[in-house]
């Protein structure tokens, strides 16, 4: 059984629909990757899991259970968190309170505030400054920390390389397989395609709401990628 | 000289009631960017649920022990009016919110006054009204407005440490800062905001039977009590309950100074005066706590 099915689901924001018929199956383990220009659906989709959003029509499994009707907290409790767009750390709080909300539900699992420290060491010593002091890069490693405090089974990142320089991208995706050697499944959307194509087991490439191609990505060609990317 | 000195001292001890009506409409619009304009009518409404629990007659009891039951009742109002009702315009827009808590205030005053008429009612606490601390001719402090002050000052050092160490306070703060990235951290934003409305109301009840016990009350009191709230929040700067309590003290000294100097008709225009030139000068208050991302 899938970790995370995607059953036919259209999604509206009022009358414009941003996402057609999407189907995607994400498996236990997996780096899933979707990829696609600004506008091309990846971040409602993700927003759609998440639970801000909820699907006009089709399904929404999560290890079997339906569970398009929830509320995002409801999705938290099952083991589905979230790294939004633009971090979205929150800026009165310190490092160690924000990494401390992401704790709220409880849920039982390897990681603790001090798995965090050690996975991302620039923290430790930042835990007690408050969030809005923080680097791009520091408030990123810190957006990832908290939703690993949730101990998700399914992590939801959304352009998680967006204003950030190369070296710190790097470091962010070399944290990947320890995520995963916890348990942990990531569903990673970017722009940016390069960074991504290295480590994701799976690719889905958006264009103008829909998937325009899907596959393991060293199966699939640089020119298909681009051709679905553009819709050339 | 020492007249003067009574009047100020009376004014900051005033400044403790006026917190008490103003944090509660502080943390309300801090959590849920929500402008209570019932605030007021829900204070008046605090005095009257303690008038029913103390009872007529023989069964009569003091007030001041009303005070932890109708927190409680408050607080269950509260939270059943956020989740009945205001949940549903929060986050829809300042304008809903206005409009419907301007409903509010009225549909509480008019039901007030159909249940309990317009005349003026008053919650005897006994002579505790009456004595006074005496430090020097001409200069004594009453019993009852100090116990004012220092109920306000025990809420808000309670709820400081509320928001600053507990698990509830902390997630308060968080929807406070982002309230979509709080959802997505697992908060339940519809519980969270009537623990927050129940809260608000909880400390308003302290201030709503203790000027019940110090004045008479009726049903149309709650407009008024609402801008001298406000006026306390304002003053103080957002998101501070320190600031909100120095407000309070600034705004009950001027209306009492402004009295005196000018005669009894002054009070209220003094308090809004300083309250104008106060917004005028500093705009984000005194003591304004605000972080941006």
């Amino acid at each position: 059984m899938s970790l995370l099915r995607i059953e036919n689901a259209s999604v509206y924001y009022e009358d414009f629909q941003a996402l057609y018929d999407i189907d995607i199956s994400i498996e236990e383990g997996e780096i899933f990757a979707c990829i696609g220009a600004n506008g091309a659906g990846k971040s409602t989709m993700l927003k759609t899991v998440a639970g801000v959003l909820r699907p006009r029509r089709g399904r929404l499994l999560f290890d079997g259970e339906p569970i398009d009707q929830m509320p995002p907290y409801k999705r938290v409790e099952l083991g589905i968190s979230s790294v939004p767009e633009g971090r979205r750390v929150f800026p009165s709080l310190t490092v160690h309170e924000n990494l401390l909300i992401g704790a709220y539900r409880n849920r039982k699992g390897s990681w603790t505030t001090d798995a965090i420290y050690e996975l991302f060491p620039l923290l430790k010593p930042l835990r007690k400054r408050q969030a809005s002091g923080l680097s791009g890069g520091e408030q990123q490693a810190l957006a990832i920390g908290r939703a690993l405090m949730a101990n998700p089974r399914l992590i939801l990142m959304d352009e998680v390389s967006l204003g950030l320089a190369p070296v710190v991208i790097k470091r962010i995706y070399e944290a990947f397989p320890i995520l995963l050697e916890n348990g942990c499944t990531i569903l990673v959307v970017e722009q940016d395609v390069q960074h991504v194509l290295t480590v994701a087991t799976h690719v889905a490439c958006f264009l103008e709401g829909r998937i325009a191609l899907q596959g393991v990505p060293s199966e699939l060609s640089s020119e298909q990628i681009t051709a679905a990317y553009f819709g050339v | 000289m020492a007249s003067w000195l009574n009047t100020i001292i009376q004014g900051i001890l005033l400044g403790g009631l006026y917190a008490l009506f103003a944090v509660g409409l502080s943390l309300v619009f801090g959590t849920m960017r929500l402008v209570n304009l019932a605030h007021g009518d829900l204070s008046v409404l605090a005095a009257y649920v303690a008038l029913i629990l103390v009872g007529t007659g023989t069964a009569r009891f003091n007030p001041l022990y009303s005070i932890p039951m109708v927190m409680v009742i408050m607080f269950v109002i509260g939270y059943a009016l956020q989740r009945g009702l205001l949940n549903f315009i929060v986050q829809k827009g300042d304008v809903q919110g206005v409009i419907v808590t301007f409903g509010l205030s009225i549909v509480i005053m008019n039901a007030l006054q159909q249940a309990f008429t317009a005349n003026s009612r008053g919650l005897d606490a006994g002579k505790v009204e009456n004595v006074s601390i005496t430090i020097s001719k001409g200069l004594a402090i009453g019993w009852l407005p100090l116990m004012i002050f220092l109920m306000a000052l025990v809420v808000i050092s309670a709820l400081q440490l509320y928001m600053g160490r507990t698990k509830m306070g902390r997630a308060f703060r968080a929807v406070s800062d982002d309230q979509e990235a709080a959802r997505l951290m697992g908060i339940n934003t519809k519980h969270l905001w009537a623990v927050a409305m129940g809260v608000a109301l909880l400390i308003l009840s302290i201030g709503g039977v203790m000027l019940g016990i110090r004045t008479t009350f009726n049903p149309l009191l709650g407009s008024d009590r609402l801008i001298f709230a406000f006026e306390a929040v304002i003053i103080g700067g957002m998101g501070s309950a320190w600031g909100t309590l120095l407000g309070g003290i600034i705004l009950g000294v001027a209306q009492l100074v402004g009295a005196k100097a000018f005669g009894a008709p002054w009070q209220i225009l003094a308090g809004h005066v300083v309250f104008v030139i106060i917004l005028a000068l500093r705009p984000q208050g005194l003591l304004a706590k605000t972080v941006t991302a």
